[in-house]
């Protein structure tokens, strides 16, 4: 497909596939390219010597990136993902290993400086742990935060709140509480309506009976219950109030206005 | 380390002690917080504590449309937000594969530069300020003022336009703009910039506190993953306007200035001299621009005119669409980074050939540059660190995301 897009420009991606694969061949589950960015997909126990070569022998020299995902459906769910960049060709590559919540990735902060921080933001965010490397600290969460926010399983509401408390003169940690019910909606498709319930839909029971027409002849139509209508059948006392005129004097102001 | 009899303290034993720069500091930059482990005023070790400031923003996007989710770009580096949307639409129309129209490519980059304008003049105001000179900030502060006015007539919004649209630009700027834009480069801006330049770059005291700190090799710059004028102070001539030319930059004629030294001083020079670079880019920008339209005519991606929506029926149904369920992007993943006034912001996309991204991981520039903070900051002194501060040009709102 003809490039029509003017997303940045890089050297050509023609025959990098094969160059490099003759070196990490042993390591290499998948290679491909799409959408013009070439993504090797490697043994996880193998990503500091694929990365190790790829730097030395292939003069991809910075680390730019290491990104995090999540795909609850697989059997290792959680997907880290290298972006390599080389100065000197003028290239990026991505590489990827797979994993779940017990086994680590090495780390590779063996080989760059920079990969501390962006590993410890990828088990902050989703609870991948990396082998080796000796401050694994959460980074970007609050201090003492549980749970890993990115995954896909964690509410995007979140599980506690904090405010300030008057009371205590200090921050106060609460579970959090939704005045209403957190609105999210697909917009997959306005056309056809969506083949789940929707939010406030759950309390009708049933569809309603559009063959009947909705009448009042009798108390029993208004739906009101049958306390309404007992009560309805017996009448109250309460007589509409007297009419009284009521005269409203408007006090006179003073000067113009 | 312990000085144990040390002839100013009268014998007293004198020993390493910890402070916290931070997290509310004016120097700073933002929410920052430093433990620092000093020795007297020598810093011994910094462990930057980031993420006051994460507002889950990767996440908020997950249950966006893309349009939708374009906005939050600008509240990431809100110190040059259309750069950060110039990474996200250039994702999604690598995805799309999306052709964009002559005359929004060079809007594009004629704003990114201006936003490149308008960020050197706040951190170059603020890198000053944090080595005690008052005067030139609130000159270029001045500045920055002008092209946040510019923003306002081209978009609407000063800060947050949420201009770049996938496809082109939200809507075309009045001819008068881009007349302005001109004429207050030949007229107004250089004359206030060299005045308050002037100021700084020979000033002594300016240079006692800029001159030979966080010396960062070669070596060290390309392995701590530094880009943008970090990079560039260190002598390494990367700039991915030039490298991995996007939208019309392949174009341009512009001048990559590097530092030889990789101090602070150079990183700063550095970003003087990229402003009048900038200023060359938008001169040729509004000589070359042609007319025509500023938006992709896929109508599947770009909405309709209002007019058009009134004449056809094709048109409305298109707008009721992309403004209710989106456009759905093809399945895949893309990394593209830009030359943000900071350095390289990335932008890491995977579709699943939905309406929504399945993820979006952001690469901020601040990251990479603040972790080396602890290299850089070793065996310096205290008062030092807000000039190295300064000079990486961190803004928190896109290192904690």
């Amino acid at each position: 497909m003809a490039v029509q897009h003017s997303a940045p420009k890089f050297a050509s991606n023609d025959g990098v596939i094969d160059a490099l694969s003759e070196s990490i061949s042993v390591w290499v589950i998948d290679a491909q390219e799409k959408h013009g960015e070439i993504i090797f997909t490697v043994q996880r126990d193998a990503i500091e010597d694929v990365l190790r070569t790829l730097r030395d022998d292939h003069k991809y020299q910075q680390l730019m990136e290491i990104a995090g995902a999540d795909y609850p459906d697989r059997p290792e769910r959680f997907e880290v993902v290298y972006m390599l960049l080389s100065l000197t060709k003028n290239h990026r590559i991505m590489v990827k290993v797979s994993t779940d919540e017990a086994a680590p990735v090495p780390t590779v902060t063996t080989l760059w400086p920079n990969a501390g921080w962006l590993e410890r933001e990828v088990f902050d965010m989703y609870g991948v742990t990396f082998a080796g490397n000796r401050d694994l600290r959460r980074i970007l969460t609050d201090y003492g935060f549980e749970g890993h926010p990115f995954r896909k399983d964690f509410p995007m509401t979140g599980y506690t709140e904090l405010r300030y408390s008057e009371e205590e003169k200090r921050v106060v940690y609460e579970p959090v509480e939704l005045p209403q019910d957190m609105r999210t909606f697909d917009f997959l498709s306005p056309w056809e309506g969506s083949d789940y319930v929707l939010p406030g839909d759950e309390k009708a029971d049933g569809a309603p009976d559009v063959d009947k027409p909705k009448v009042t002849e009798t108390p029993a139509d208004t739906g009101a219950g049958e306390d309404a209508e007992e009560l309805a059948e017996k009448g109250t006392e309460a007589v509409p109030p007297d009419m009284v005129e009521v005269e409203i004097e408007q006090e006179e102001k003073g000067g113009d206005s | 380390m312990q000085i144990e009899e040390s002839p100013t303290t009268d014998g007293n034993v004198i020993t390493n002690y910890t402070i916290n720069f931070g997290p509310q500091h004016p120097a700073a930059h933002g929410v920052l917080r430093m433990v620092m482990e000093l020795d007297g005023e020598v810093i011994e070790r910094i462990d930057p504590h980031v993420g006051l400031l994460h507002r889950g923003t990767e996440k908020l996007i997950e249950q966006k449309t893309y349009l939708q989710a374009l906005p939050y770009f600008d509240r990431l580096d809100y110190c040059s937000p259309l750069c950060q949307e110039h990474s996200y639409v250039l994702a999604i129309e690598k995805l799309l594969n999306l052709e964009v129209p002559e005359r929004a490519q060079y809007l594009r980059v004629l704003f990114a530069e201006l936003t490149r304008i308008c960020n050197h003049m706040l951190n170059m105001g603020a890198h000053v300020l944090d080595v005690g000179a008052f005067t030139p900030n609130l000159w270029i502060m001045d500045l920055r003022e002008d092209c946040m006015n510019f923003f306002e007539r081209a978009s609407g919004a000063r800060m947050h336009s949420a201009w770049f649209r996938p496809g082109g630009v939200h809507q075309d700027v009045p001819e008068k703009l881009l007349v302005d834009i001109g004429d207050w480069l030949d007229n107004r801006f250089f004359q206030l910039f060299d005045d308050a330049m002037s100021l700084v770059m020979d000033n002594r005291i300016f240079k006692q506190r800029n001159v030979d700190i966080a010396v960062v090799s070669r070596d060290d710059a390309v392995a701590w993953g530094f880009s943008g004028p970090m990079i560039r102070a260190a002598g390494i001539p990367w700039d991915l306007r030039k490298s991995q030319p996007y939208d019309v930059y392949d174009r341009m004629e512009f001048d990559i200035p590097v530092g030889t030294n990789s101090d602070c001083y150079d990183r700063f020079m550095v970003r003087v001299k990229e402003v009048r670079e900038s200023a060359k880019i938008i001169r040729q920008c509004l000589r070359d621009m042609p007319d025509g339209p500023v938006a992709s005519t896929d109508g599947k991606v770009s909405p309709p005119k209002r007019g058009e929506m009134k004449q056809s029926m094709e048109s409305l149904i298109h707008h009721f669409k992309l403004y209710t369920e989106g456009f759905h992007v093809p399945e895949g993943e893309v990394y593209v980074a830009t030359e943000s006034p900071k350095g390289e912001f990335g932008v890491y996309l995977v579709s699943d050939g939905t309406n929504k991204p399945y993820r979006c991981k952001i690469r901020p520039t601040a990251f990479s540059h603040l972790q080396a903070m602890d290299m850089m900051s070793k065996g310096h002194m205290l008062p030092d660190a807000t000039a190295i501060l300064g000079a990486i040009d961190v803004v928190f709102g896109e290192c904690d995301r």
